[in-house]
């Protein structure tokens, strides 16, 4: 029991808490994160460069769900089109949301990693929350 | 030492060299399975994920059915009649309508209506950090409410004891699909699904043209029996020629006065960014409270609330049918159905280090079934599974804690030693397996095919669970 557990360690930090940041819904029901700075996170990073990524986020979702001329305009045309024109192409939401995995696997490189931290992707969580992975501090130069 | 071949084998004698040599050889033959495989609500996919129902979808066949016979009479008897006496429009504008309706019948069916995937276990564990501040776990804690403000109006979201979350504001579980579904607007039969967020445009579609194929079949058979009992100068010989012509009537007379009233009452509702289940609740038509409760969802004007009801952008499903589940918890599903015990065990300790408590108790009771029976299994299994039965918050619990007992008996009953008969073990594992691949599900609600198979008691997940609408 205890061989396969060493081999693991040598192979990625362990994980030593998870941090929820829930969603903030007193704009209403639209895709929003809470941007308060968690306690946990206190002694590893810089609260303004948390916020500035949360903030960051909500606006790339809000760009996702806004209602526009835009986003009517692609409704009517899928509705006349029977929404088979979403074969070809992919909606407006989507493309936002591949703005959005680039931007975080951008935001874990640069400044999340290096501190032994790993963002998660809310939409691999329903939107639900930003799950924050702290792994333990043991000096490993790629923090994953 | 003499008898050494009819001897018990030690599991865990066995524990490391088989399973390096037999994982390799596990992993080429499983084939990755997909996430709908281990959907944990009550629905049926097909096309491999791409298509999601309702199991319990009630009438659409019968819909179905309706419709397209209805509109067959229609081509194949009436428009004849009316092609030759009136317009070749006829048959054109119906079949338009037709496919029309077909079509959005279809996909309101199909498609995912903003189901919410379940909470993680560290999710759920963290939430319950939160709230229990206490202490101490109570059996059945009272249902956990949270109040918030959504332009200036409280709203309280309620405690989902099967997802394990605080429910979004508008959403609602629906107790037939066991599922968290966002914007939920109902859970219709006709159609064989719920219908809410990603949905809801679809299926106003289809009653909106649905009352117009109706009302447009009952005026062209009306048109059909009036001209021909105008030329054959009786009304009854003119039924006697064309009986199918009654047949639609009658159905048509029927529907539209539903499809009509329906179509009218979800106009009505899309114009004040309204769904059914609020509606009928009147959450804001403040006949509960003296305060001033209005909808803090509406936009204040009819126009912006239609087009963002039905023309908004369309939010991406949440559920991720055809993604791959992580291989590490696809792995025990497939090891534990050729191997019964050694390869839970390692596999079990690896993932404690990074897996919650509860995920842990989860585990360790699941290979309970299989050590509590052997001879030579870790003994610290067995205080494990009273610990499980006892600390588990969820309202299912009861349920679950006599279900493993019946089924540690059952298997104590069946058999000793589960190596000498491999079979009855491994497709309990197998199932087992299945649903533990995320515990925090088991924990709240059995799963159906659990209690199919009467390991655990009969009932399904409602036992316990009182639907948080």
């Amino acid at each position: 029991m205890a061989e396969t557990h060493s081999l693991q360690d040598l192979q990625q930090p362990a994980v030593s808490s998870k941090v929820f940041v829930q969603r903030d819904y007193s704009s209403g029901t639209i895709c929003k994160f809470q941007t308060k700075f968690p306690s946990e996170l206190e002694s590893r990073m810089d609260k303004q460069q948390f916020e500035e990524t949360m903030q960051t986020l909500n606006n790339l979702y809000a760009e996702a769900e806004k209602l526009g001329g835009k986003s009517y305009l692609e409704g009517c045309l899928a509705c006349l089109t029977a929404y088979t024109i979403f074969l070809c192409m992919e909606t407006h939401y989507e493309k936002v949301l591949k703005k959005i995995a680039k931007y975080i696997k951008d935001q874990n490189e640069k400044i999340y990693a290096p501190r032994g931290l790993l963002l998660t992707d809310p939409i691999e969580r329903g939107l639900r929350v930003v799950e924050i992975t702290i792994f333990e501090d043991r000096n490993i130069g790629s923090g994953r | 030492m003499k008898n050494c071949e009819y001897q018990q084998i030690d599991p865990r004698a066995l524990s490391v060299s088989p399973l390096s040599a037999q994982n390799p050889a596990e992993k080429k033959v499983q084939r990755p399975r997909r996430k709908w495989e281990a959907f944990p609500g009550k629905n049926i996919f097909f096309c491999d994920g791409r298509l999601i129902l309702a199991r319990q979808n009630g009438v659409l066949p019968l819909t179905l059915g309706l419709i397209v016979v209805t509109s067959g009479l229609f081509f194949a008897f009436d428009c004849p009649f009316l092609v030759e006496h009136l317009t070749v429009c006829i048959p054109v504008i119906g079949g338009v309508l037709f496919l029309f309706v077909v079509a959005s019948l279809l996909r309101t069916s199909f498609t995912d209506p903003g189901i919410l995937p379940r909470a993680t276990a560290d999710e759920a564990a963290d939430i319950e950090r939160q709230i229990d501040t206490s202490g101490s776990s109570t059996y059945r804690p009272p249902p956990r409410t949270k109040e918030i403000l959504i332009n200036q109006q409280v709203v309280k979201l309620k405690y989902c004891f099967t997802c394990k979350m605080f429910r979004p504001p508008r959403t609602s579980h629906c107790s037939l699909c066991d599922n968290c579904v966002e914007r939920f607007d109902h859970h219709c039969p006709w159609v064989g699904n719920c219908v809410g967020k990603r949905n809801y445009r679809y299926f106003y579609s289809f009653i909106i043209s649905l009352s117009f194929l109706t009302s447009f079949i009952f005026a062209c058979v009306i048109t059909h029996i009036t001209l021909r009992s105008q030329a054959k100068k009786g009304i009854v010989q003119a039924v006697q020629e064309s009986p199918a012509s009654v047949v639609e009537l009658v159905i048509c007379f029927f529907s539209i006065w539903s499809i009509l009233g329906l179509s009218g009452f979800h106009t009505y509702l899309v114009a004040s960014n309204l769904t059914t289940n609020e509606d009928i609740k009147g959450s804001w038509s403040g006949k509960r409270g003296a305060e001033e409760s209005g909808n803090p969802y509406t936009y204040s004007n009819i126009i912006t609330n239609c087009c963002a009801t039905l023309c908004g952008p369309m939010p991406p499903s949440l559920i991720d049918r055809r993604g791959f589940l992580p291989p590490d918890e696809a792995i025990p599903a497939a090891a534990a159905s050729e191997m019964e015990l050694p390869p839970f065990t390692p596999k079990s300790d690896a993932n404690m280090c990074t897996q919650s408590t509860k995920d842990v108790l989860e585990r360790m009771l699941h290979s309970s079934d299989f050590h509590g029976l052997c001879p030579s299994g870790n003994p610290k299994t067995s205080p494990l599974v009273q610990e499980v039965s006892s600390s588990a918050p969820a309202t299912a619990e009861p349920s679950l804690s006599s279900g493993c007992s019946r089924q540690l008996a059952r298997q104590a009953v069946v058999d000793p030693c589960p190596l000498l008969t491999p079979v009855a073990f491994s497709k309990n594992n197998r199932r087992d397996s299945l649903h533990s691949i995320n515990p925090a599900f088991r924990l709240a609600s059995p799963s159906p095919t659990l209690s199919r198979r009467a390991l655990v008691l009969g009932d399904g997940p409602d036992i316990g669970f009182i639907p948080q609408h």
